[in-house]
């Protein structure tokens, strides 16, 4: 909150003009540049699909073809899915590139996910209790979040989360937590909620677990382990993207207050206050679907991403202007800030609460999992 | 129909069943199979009419005259039907309908589009000075009405003016190549000798087919034509007497053609003209003053626009569009604008007046807008 006081109400006004202005400028200037870009990804995501899913049934060639299937799963998901579902290419009004009808190679369904992540995350961005991203219902992520024994957890869940990190994306929306903790959701509406997910996620494991094992005969089994290795790779890459956005150690959350009378100039604030960006070659913002640039896709989360590092030094010098922190590092000194704290919030804070009492029943929760 | 079937169409019929089954769908999914067979070929496609510019040519200094081969998914056409034809320009997808104007008796691996470029057209002007032979574009299957009724007249008149000439020139080569034995009254208007597109060749036919009547009609200046100034009812007695007993197809800009609608219908012959409307440019209104209505065509609701966001004023009229943030960065309230222009409440700025995407909640109606909601 510290930040958000130090402005006055001029200056939020006269911030949001300076990103508006930007946004605008840019959205002028889209045009064939952006389209070629985003068709020339697409086309080598494809080559490299097609090129790995080839490679995994001759032995020989099995390593690259993880490699490749690995590599075009991340560009699936980030660059093209991700940034396609934003909309950011909406404006090209080719049917295969809009966010209505684009769905990515992953178990959640286009449509779950731009609810919880355009909706929600995007609009709600680190704002407790409406951010869903803030520890996914699973983890404790702010200190504002109330300490409970099962974020003793955190870290493990933290592991599983990575691994596993598309079918979590998948349930997400589901807010198994409500049923499980809270009781504030039935099971019958959590079965009703399911259904277009199992539906979306059998097809997936089918394709990779079934479909294709069985099309390469004799080499079923590489076939098989090379898709269990790609969708890894795939998901903990995702996830570790996504985790140095929005919560490294300085990254703020919110209280719901802050959401009254919002204006545009608080909400950029809100956005920059709330992500954070890691430094890299192109190679490394590619692969990242330019969340790299967190900062930027969180003011302009529909402008095609590969835009965010021609505006960076613009933001940057808006932020300096008005002294408001621009939060940037290495991807592993992002990684460990963010580990640090998943590490510190799976114990009470001291000073929130009785800690005392909380400890207490901590320490009986393992158990009451274990039996 | 003449059936015209090369090897290499035979061979992507089969090609197109293993594409389209099931398995290669699962394989794609959730992509399409399309979007992998592009690697291979841009004009391939399981569903989807796609098309080689084989041939460029400009008839006359503000046309161009495309030859396309389309891919086996395409079905043929009747003449007087129109395609949808779509190209990107700068990155955006834009479509627009022209009427072929080839004989369908010249085979499915033939299509002929002219199109003339008007000051405002956008996508008539890109074609004429950037299409090239190799240029791919997306076509959608012929639709219309306006087309030869398959039991063919027994006198025919052909009525056009300008680019109009395109659907009435298949109408003319198909019934030319099929040996039509009644006769044909071909009445053209255009400004000019050098602005008549297709002039060499229907010069030719009219010397050739002697059922076939050529009047060329020039407004400006004294010029060559068989006929002078615009269409009006004593040129058209004379010059076609016995025009009440013809099956008149007319095709043109909207001045001439409610001329010629209006001496058919005074005659009480109406039933016998077969008319395609040009669909005319909707005038530029910049009025910041909230004017016209909100129609909602897909619940028919129609609402007097109050200078709301679109998704405000679809709420009042008690419709529940989807919607998220409501400060345009979602885009859960994407919807088709069928017609009309908006602002975009961000930038101030002013739409296209066509069929479009619009995020309803930043824009506002500037005039009559039509959204598919
Ligand atoms: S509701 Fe989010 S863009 Fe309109």
């Amino acid at each position: 909150m510290s930040h958000f006081s130090k402005l006055s109400p001029e200056q939020f006004t006269a911030i949001g003009a300076e990103f508006d202005a930007i946004r605008n400028r840019v959205r002028a200037d889209l045009g064939e540049r952006d389209a070629s870009y985003i068709r020339g990804l697409v086309k080598r995501q494809r080559q490299l699909e097609v090129g790995g899913r080839i490679m995994l049934m001759i032995p020989p060639t099995w390593p690259l073809g993880v490699a490749a299937l690995s590599v075009s799963k991340i560009l699936d998901n980030m660059e093209i899915g991700h940034n396609v579902m934003h909309g950011q290419y909406d404006w090209m009004g080719d049917p295969a590139l809009n966010s209505k009808n684009f769905d990515w190679d992953s178990a959640d369904t286009a449509k779950n996910w731009k609810q919880t992540h355009n909706v929600e995350h995007h609009t709600y961005t680190n704002v407790l209790n409406r951010d869903h991203d803030v520890g996914y219902g699973l983890l404790r992520m702010s200190t504002k979040q109330k300490w409970e024994p099962r974020f003793l957890a955190n870290v493990p869940l933290t592991v599983l989360l990575h691994t596993f990190f598309q079918h979590f994306v998948a349930v997400q929306n589901l807010k198994i937590e409500e049923v499980l903790i809270y009781k504030t959701k039935t099971t019958a509406q959590l079965k009703e909620d399911f259904k277009p997910v199992w539906k979306k996620m059998r097809k997936q494991l089918a394709k990779d677990y079934v479909l294709y094992p069985v099309l390469a005969g004799p080499m079923a089994p590489f076939v098989f382990v090379g898709n269990v290795a790609a969708n890894l790779a795939r998901n903990v890459w995702a996830c570790a993207v996504i985790f140095n956005g929005h919560f490294p150690e300085d990254v703020e959350q919110f209280p719901e207050s802050i959401l009254e009378n919002e204006t545009r100039g608080h909400w950029y604030v809100r956005q920059l206050l709330g992500s954070a960006n890691f430094s890299g070659g192109r190679l490394m913002h590619v692969m990242s679907g330019n969340l790299s640039f967190q900062i930027e896709h969180h003011l302009f989360p529909d402008l095609p991403a590969h835009r965010y590092a021609e505006i960076a030094p613009e933001v940057r010098a808006i932020c300096e202007r008005h002294g408001l922190p621009y939060n940037t590092g290495s991807f592993l000194g992002q990684a460990l800030s963010t580990w640090k704290r998943i590490f510190k919030l799976s114990l009470p804070t001291r000073g929130a609460g009785p800690v005392r009492e909380e400890l207490v029943t901590a320490e009986l929760e393992p158990l009451r999992m274990a039996a | 129909m003449i059936a015209t079937s090369s090897p290499t169409r035979f061979l992507s019929t089969g090609l197109r069943r293993v594409l389209g089954s099931r398995v290669a769908a699962a394989m794609a999914a959730p992509h399409s199979v399309d979007r992998y067979l592009e690697l291979f070929d841009p004009t391939w496609s399981v569903n989807e009419v796609r098309a080689e510019v084989t041939a460029v040519r400009h008839q006359t200094a503000d046309s161009v005259t495309l030859t396309l081969r389309p891919n086996a998914n395409w079905q043929g056409f009747r003449a007087g039907q129109f395609v949808r034809l779509t190209v990107d320009i700068d990155g955006v997808r834009r479509t627009r309908c022209y009427s072929p104007a080839n004989s369908v008796h010249a085979g499915n691996e033939h299509i002929e589009l002219t199109t003339k470029a008007h000051p405002t057209g956008f996508v008539s002007k890109f074609l004429r000075d950037e299409a090239r032979p190799g240029m791919i574009v997306t076509l959608s299957q012929a639709d219309g009405s306006f087309a030869l009724p398959q039991q063919r007249p027994e006198r025919v008149l052909l009525i056009s003016g300008g680019s109009g000439i395109t659907p009435v020139m298949a109408m003319l080569r198909t019934l030319c190549d099929e040996g039509y034995t009644g006769r044909i009254t071909f009445l053209h208007y255009s400004n000019a000798a050098k602005d008549l597109i297709y002039a060499a060749e229907l010069a030719e036919i009219a010397a050739r087919y002697l059922n076939v009547e050529l009047l060329r009609a020039f407004s400006e200046g004294a010029q060559c034509g068989e006929l002078q100034g615009l269409f009006h009812r004593e040129q058209l007695a004379t010059a076609v007497p016995d025009y009440a007993e013809a099956t008149t197809f007319l095709c043109g800009p909207p001045g001439m053609m409610k001329a010629v609608q209006k001496v058919w219908t005074e005659d009480g012959i109406g039933e016998r003209l077969h008319l395609e409307n040009f669909t005319a440019a909707t005038p530029v209104i910049d009025s910041t003053n909230a004017e016209g209505d909100v129609r909602f065509a897909r619940s028919e609701r129609l609402a007097a626009n109050n200078g709301a966001t679109l998704l405000d004023q679809a709420e009042a009229a008690g419709l529940r569009p989807e919607a998220g943030c409501r400060m345009g960065i979602c885009h859960t309230c994407t919807c088709r604008k069928l017609s009309g222009q908006v602002r975009d409440t961000r930038t101030g700025q002013l739409s296209d007046s066509g069929d479009e995407d619009i995020q309803i909640c930043v824009s506002v109606p500037v005039g009559t807008v039509t959204l598919d909601l």
